[in-house]
Formats: structure tokens, sequence, C-alpha cells
């Protein structure tokens, strides 16, 4: 699974706007669990999960509602400790190292009245988490520090083609506008690993594609791990290194064609599970215990068992 | 003298007016009062429109009510029960449920009952003091007649401890109160600062109550904020243009006021309410002109392929 992406077999030319701050500080894995356990109000979500993303790689994380996709992203960043097994991130312990994390939590998107703009939103996450100067001032004063934040802030908004709306209210842009805009937020302090939940969620089938393009971009361009929770693995399909599927507590990981197959979700699920290939190359996972169809409603129900037997995703 | 207050005329010489008005103390105590609330409800009104935390703005108006009525019981000056009763209220509402995103609803109804709460118990100290409250309609409506100099100095020295507050957070509660989620990540401490924040709206109410009384703080507290947010979404620019507008609403309200029988309150918030609706109405002029406009639908996306 650490089949690391060669910048070269990408073909494309890396702006150096892309690379990271120092370049790769850790040679290892960006994120290694080993015999990881996660329990939420005493109730196991997962245990014995074994997995890595490799450094630089495109990993997508799948699994049904309530397997614990976001609960892993947690533990990565620290905010939930394991109770079993040991994790590196980034050659550190968990939450060490998130200033080299760029995050993007599961969200539904900013409201329609929200009167800032998707620039300011950017901002917020180069210079968001410090206290003192006022906002107004700090962007008013004199000096470079505040030109080569303005900069950065500018860079990241057209690495995500973003700059015709930035300067828009971010409540007025669309979905996909927003993502990118958020995608552009967790990229400006330069990451060295990206946890993306669900930022295809909400999207339509278009701007699904645009997205995993762009955050495959990112990924070969800066050399940035990138580990992303998706309900729906076929618009990754082109792009990924490797998934780690999370069910029933447990979870596999390996390349889409040794995970995503019947054998090894049956064993997975320890149901009868199903897998199609269209003609286009499109998966169809049946038979799995919680079809991923109504998850629009997992927002507004999230934690109720009835919707969401988990913790939501 | 007394007389020219009891009966001032409006002349058709707008200096001379303004130097009749600068004339009296009290009316440059109202102003120098009324200025320093602008300022400092303009600049948390900004922050509480953005967060949604109007609600909660309101509730802590109405512990205004309680602590008026309290300080009247106890033979204390109106303000301490004002910023007294408007900080617990803070402390309160701040340690309720959390509100999640998904159930908004939720710390609403936990916010009206502590409201109602409020509104009974000073019922009750206004039962306790023995029958009506002298000036229950400076208390509901304000006044700026008699704003001593100490009590200028009070609210000097309460706005300036909420600005350095402000200037403190300001970065971090801005993050927090627009991206929750990330900000956490990013190790910012979200539920104090909305804890910090409810504080210094606390304050800010109690304040501005002294000035528009109690029913009408959200005169300075939202509509300038919320006016100035209409017309821009850029920060600084928008954060100037309500402090503009607050100064300009309370100096207006305040001058006519002199020179009529009725209270300033209802002029500063039909001032504020008229120019509130004034520029909604512009902007929805020029948004018809122009696709960049926040107020008309986002123009559709252009289809973007796979970004190159």
């Amino acid at each position: 699974m650490t089949a690391r992406r060669e910048v070269s077999s990408a073909g494309r030319s890396s702006p150096a706007a892309w690379q990271t701050a120092s370049g790769p500080a850790t040679p290892g894995p960006a994120i290694e669990l080993t015999g990881a356990a996660a329990q939420i109000g005493g109730r196991t979500i997962w245990q014995d999960v074994s997995v890595r993303v490799g450094h630089g790689a495109f990993v997508a994380l799948l699994g049904a509602n309530g397997s614990g996709k976001s609960t892993l992203l947690k533990a990565a960043l620290g905010a939930l400790p394991l109770s079993a097994g040991s994790a590196t991130v980034l050659g550190q312990a968990p939450g060490a190292a998130n200033r080299s994390i760029g995050y993007l939590p599961q969200r539904r998107s900013f409201d329609q009245g929200t009167r800032l703009r998707g620039r300011d939103i950017v901002r917020l996450g180069l210079d968001g988490d410090r206290w003192g100067l006022p906002l107004p001032l700090a962007w008013g004063g004199p000096g470079a520090r505040r030109r080569a934040a303005h900069d950065r802030v500018d860079e990241v908004i057209e690495m995500v083609g973003a700059g015709s709306y930035a300067d828009r209210p971010i409540g007025e842009s669309s979905g996909g506008e927003q993502q990118r805009l958020l995608i552009a937020q967790a990229l400006v302090r330069r990451p060295e690993l990206l946890l993306l939940d669900e930022p295809l969620d909400s999207l339509d089938l278009p701007n699904q594609a645009a997205v995993a393009a762009l955050v495959a971009e990112i990924c070969r361009g800066a050399g940035v791990a990138v580990l992303l929770v998706a309900h729906d693995v076929n618009p990754l399909l082109p792009y990924i290194d490797s998934v780690i599927y999370l069910a029933g507590g447990r979870a596999v990981e390996g390349p889409v064609e040794q995970v995503i197959t019947d054998a090894t979700l049956t064993r997975l699920y320890g149901l009868p599970v199903e897998v199609l290939r269209a003609s286009d190359g499109r998966l169809v996972v049946v038979g799995q215990p919680d079809p991923p169809a109504h998850h629009h409603d997992r927002h507004a129900h999230d934690g109720h068992p009835a919707a969401a037997p988990g913790n939501g995703g | 003298m007394a007389a020219e207050v009891l009966n001032p005329h409006l002349s058709w010489n707008l200096g001379r007016d303004v130097s009749e008005v600068l004339e009296y103390h009290f009316m440059v105590n109202a102003l120098l009062a009324g200025s320093i609330v602008a300022i400092m409800a303009g600049l948390v009104g900004w922050l509480m429109v953005l967060r949604r935390d109007t609600f909660a703005g309101h509730t802590l108006s109405m512990m205004a009510f309680p602590g008026a009525s309290s300080a009247a019981l106890l033979g204390i000056p109106a303000a301490w029960g004002y910023f007294v009763f408007c900080g617990a209220g803070a402390l309160v509402i701040g340690r309720l449920p959390r509100a999640r995103e998904r159930f908004p609803g939720e710390q609403s109804a936990a916010i009206g009952a502590v409201q109602a709460l409020a509104l009974a118990v000073g019922f009750l100290f206004v039962s306790l003091y023995g029958g009506v409250l002298g000036d229950l309609e400076n208390l509901l409506f304000g006044t700026f007649l008699g704003v001593s100099d100490s009590q200028v100095l009070v609210l000097l020295a309460v706005a300036a401890g909420t600005l350095a507050a402000l200037c403190v957070l300001a970065r971090p509660l801005l993050f927090a109160s627009v991206d929750a989620g990330v900000a956490g990540a990013r190790g910012v401490p979200v539920r104090g600062l909305a804890s910090a924040f409810l504080l210094l709206l606390g304050l800010a109410v109690a304040a501005t109550s002294q000035i528009t009384g109690v029913l009408l703080v959200f005169a300075l507290l939202v509509t300038p904020a919320a006016t100035a947010q209409a017309i821009t979404a850029r920060p600084l620019v928008s954060l100037l243009l309500t402090v503009a507008l607050g100064l300009l609403v309370v100096w207006l309200g305040l001058g006519i006021a002199y020179f009529s029988v009725y209270p300033a309150g209802f002029f500063i918030t039909t001032i504020s309410f008229a120019t509130y609706v004034f520029v909604r109405v512009l902007m929805g002029v020029l948004g018809g002109r122009s696709r960049r406009h926040p107020e008309l639908p986002a123009p559709a996306a252009p289809p973007r392929g796979v970004i190159a």
C-alpha cells in the first residue's frame, strides 16, 4: 500500500508554490496504526486495526455509516486517544504534528448569510489560531510578513482554482466552490498530510470528479499525503494508491482491486457482499448492511439509532 | 437657561443648534456615554451577528430588568445591577448544554427558559420593591438625562476592558465563530471562547441598555452590524462601518431627542432601522444591476471540468 506515487509519473510540472515548507521532514509513513482500537463511550468502534498511509500517498478511507471513519481521523489528530495499540503520525505521537496537518472536518457548508469572503476563510486557516493583534490591525499593518501571508493566501486560492469567487461572500458560493476554498484553507500552511472528511459529500457528480482530481494534483504536485474519507469510491478510482475499508469493527487495507472484492468484503462484513463492476469501471457494492443511499439524511439524524448505528462515519 | 432646557428650539442654523446642545453638561455626558456605547456595542454586535448569537443577546438584554429592579430594591446604582445580572446571565448561558450545529434549537430552548426565569425574578424584585418602580420607563426605553460623570467613567472603563479583550481574542474568536470544526482541530479553545464572548456580550448589553433602554439595545447591537454586513463582506471595512453607523445613529438620535419631547431610544432605533432598510433597498437595487451583488442568488457556477 505504500505504493508511493512518483512525481514524475504524474507527468505534471510541480509549481514551487506546491512544495511543503521544509520538504518531507519524515521519510516514514505519514500515518501508521498498529493493532489500534478506539472506543467512544465504552463502545469499541474498531479494533486490531493496522494500517499505513505512505508518505505522499493518496488513500481513500471507505466504510458504511458509523463504521468509524471520522473516528480514525480524530485518532490521527490526537483528538481521541487509542484504547489499544499504537500510532504514529508524521513520525510523532498523534496530535504532536498537527501543525503539519491540513484537516477538513465533515460538514455541510457555510450558510448563505455568512458575511465573510472566501479569502477570509482561507486566511483564518493561516493564522486564525493566533492570539493577540486584532484581525483588522494585523491585516492593515505594515511589513513583509503581512505581504507574505497575503501572497500565500492568493497562491493557494489560485492553486484550487477559486480565484474568480474568493472575493465573494462564502455563503454565496456553491457547494463545490466552498469545498475548493476549504481545501485551500487546509493547504495554506503547507501541510505534509491532508485529512479530508467527506469532501465529496453533497457535491454533484461533475464537482465530485473535479474535487477528486484537484486533491490528486495536490497530492502529486506537493508530495502531500492524503487520507480522504468517502462514501463512494468511484470518483476516486482514477487517482488513489490504495484504500482502507472499515467494516464490522475491523479494517482492510490495500489496492482497490484487492480490497473491494466479494471475498474481502464478505469476510469483513460477515455477510454475503457482492461487488459488481459496471462496463465503465465503476464499482457497486451490493448487500452491505447499511446502504449509503440515505447518506444525505445522515447529518440530520446523526447519532440516531435508526439512521446511523454508530457515531456517524 | 433652565427655560431653554425645558423648551429648546430647533433653528435653521445647524451650527448654532449643535453648539446649543454642547452647552449643557448633561448633553455632553449623554453624547460621550452614547459614543462609548456605540463603539462597544458595534464591535461586539458585529461578532454577535456573525456568530448567530442574537437570541443570547436578546436574553442578556432581558437580564437588565432583574438587574435594575434588584438595584432599586437594594438602593444601589442601577448600573451595578445591570452589569452584575448581565454578566451572571452570560455565565449561565455559557454553561448551558453545548449548542450542537445539528440541533441549534436545543440551545435556543434552554436560553429561552433562562430568559423567562430572568423576567420572573425581575418581576419579583419589582413586587418586593413595593409597587411601581419609579423609572420603569427609563429602564425599558432608556434615558439620556442625568448621565453622571462617574457613569461615563464606568462605561469608559468597561468599554476599554471589553475592547482590550476583543483585541486579544479577535482572530481565534473569528475563526471559532465561522469555522468551529477546523478551529478546534487547530487547538483554538472553541468552547471557552464562546463563554468569553457571551461575557463580553453581557457587558456590552448592560452598557447599551443604559442609553437605549432594555428593549432597544438591538438598535445599537444588531442593526448597525447587520447594515454593515449587508454592505460588505470585507471584515475590516465591515467593522469600521458598523462603528461609524453606530456613532452616527447615536449622535443624530440624541440630537433630535434634545429638541423633542420623545425619548432618545425611539429616535436611535428609528434612525438605525431606517438606515438598515435604506441600505437593503439600495443594495437590492444595485444588486439588480450587478451580478456580484450578495442578495441575489449566486450565479450558477460554470461547469468546471477536471482542473488542470
